[in-house]
């Protein structure tokens, strides 16, 4: 085997989203990486914005003058967007990851009722979570003044 | 799909001493009812492609050496019938996330020697008892319950298939061989958390995992890779606050020492191994 060449057949991100008729706990993968770096961006760019005080007050003007306006303002909507689903997705990532909500091991017996299948519900209810967040933090930023 | 007479295969195939990349060739065969995907594969290569190259034995989910991507799921040839696809038109490819070594033959041998690191294997001080067994090793029907689910796992690669972290990072040891650990560790006559735990430790172990599920949804065995690998995490969880239930390595139960071999009943063979 050792002159053969092998061709390469990693997915990479494809395989984050594509491959196949997947379930809804591969995109909440997915979208938990998605905004986990995006609030890291976030992250970032706020510490080299509120660092400008440190220049003094004049710095300070000029650089919350650069994240001012709509599209600044619709940007932090969306950041709490994520925030909202990468916290709820979190505590349902945190217990599964502590076994909870997979369920004992059980004698497989076809068809085959998988963890999948029992945190479910969990999953579900990270979703519900993230929705009431969202709801909350669109009528405080946008509807009340 | 009751009236289906024919059924095409569309195959990625690759030989690499001829084609620089893979490539899709399409092939009509008649359908018969109960007809296999795998024996589909053997019908084109008896009449219409007799270079075309896969991997099978057993032709019963046993074996464990026929997953191939099947209209974009990682699944056993021989245990997918044609008539649950819901179409006559197939497309078929190597399993994803290994090299192809030719057509519908993934090289495997990464998550082998994977395996093979983890000791996946009851690790034990007493070798001499185990070399030259004097009785047995304790293990209720509960204990057993614990890990058997996930000793049914026959390493076809599916779950590794359709993990999307063994998809972005070679390093992740990936649910086979993770799934393994949680075997052996859970299994009451093993003594080897300790090593596992060095084997397992840095950007290959369960960490890597955030629960896409994909690994179980596919496993043709019923192994439930994920959930194997979560309640491994809560026991490293649970180590490093010392608060792991340390009821292995159990005990030997010796052979009883009055019993006498009732009239008419053989002597068990020699070992053989
Ligand atoms: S866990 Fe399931 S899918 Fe993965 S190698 Fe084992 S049998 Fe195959
Ligand atoms: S549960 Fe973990 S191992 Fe299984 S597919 Fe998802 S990330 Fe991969
Ligand atoms: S041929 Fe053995 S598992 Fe399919």
């Amino acid at each position: 085997m050792s002159d053969t060449k092998h061709h390469p057949n990693r997915l990479g991100l494809w395989g984050w989203l594509g491959g196949g008729r997947w379930g809804m706990e591969r995109y909440l993968y997915a979208l938990h990486r998605v905004t986990g770096l995006g609030l890291l961006a976030y992250f970032l760019l706020h510490i080299v914005v509120t660092s400008s005080r440190a220049f003094g007050a004049d710095r300070w003007k000029t650089a919350m003058d650069a994240v001012t306006g709509p599209l600044f303002k619709f940007g932090e909507y969306l950041v709490f967007v994520a925030f909202a689903f990468h916290a709820a997705n979190g505590i349902r990532l945190a217990l599964l990851e502590l076994g909870f909500a997979v369920g004992e091991p059980i004698e497989p017996v076809y068809p085959y009722r998988t963890s999948v299948h029992v945190q479910r519900p969990l999953a579900i209810g990270a979703l519900a979570l993230a929705a009431v967040l969202v709801a909350i933090g669109t009528a405080s930023m946008w509807l009340v003044d | 799909m009751s009236e289906m007479s024919k059924v095409t295969y569309r195959i990625r195939r690759y030989d690499p001493n001829r084609d620089t990349a893979p490539h899709y060739e399409t092939y009509t065969i008649d359908y018969t009812p109960g007809l296999t995907v795998l024996e589909g594969l053997w019908l084109i290569k008896e009449t219409l492609a007799p270079d075309l190259v896969w991997r099978a034995s057993c032709r019963m989910g046993v074996c464990g050496s026929c997953g191939m991507l099947i209209n974009g799921m990682a699944r056993l040839a021989c245990n997918t019938q044609i008539s649950d696809l819901g179409t006559d038109q197939l497309v078929l490819a190597p399993l994803p996330n290994f090299n192809i070594i030719r057509d519908l033959v993934p090289d495997l041998m990464p998550m082998l020697s994977t395996h093979q690191d983890l000791h996946p294997y009851v690790v034990r001080d007493d070798v001499a008892e185990q070399e030259e067994p004097t009785g047995e090793y304790y293990q209720s029907i509960h204990d057993l319950e614990q890990y058997l689910q996930f000793s049914y796992c026959i390493k076809c690669g599916c779950c590794m298939a359709a993990c999307p972290t063994v998809a972005t990072d070679p390093t992740y040891a990936g649910p086979m061989p993770l799934g393994q650990v949680q075997r052996y560790n859970t299994d009451t006559r093993d003594g080897g958390f300790e090593v596992r735990k060095e084997a397992i430790a840095g950007e290959r172990g369960p960490w890597r995992c955030h629960y896409a599920g994909e690994c179980s949804r596919v496993c043709p065995k019923g192994v439930d890779p994920a959930k194997a690998i979560q309640l491994l995490k809560r026991q490293m969880v649970l180590d490093v606050f010392g608060l792991r239930a340390k009821k292995c390595p159990s005990k030997l139960v010796g052979k009883p020492k009055d019993a006498k071999r009732r009239n008419g009943i053989p002597e068990a063979p020699k070992p053989t191994v």
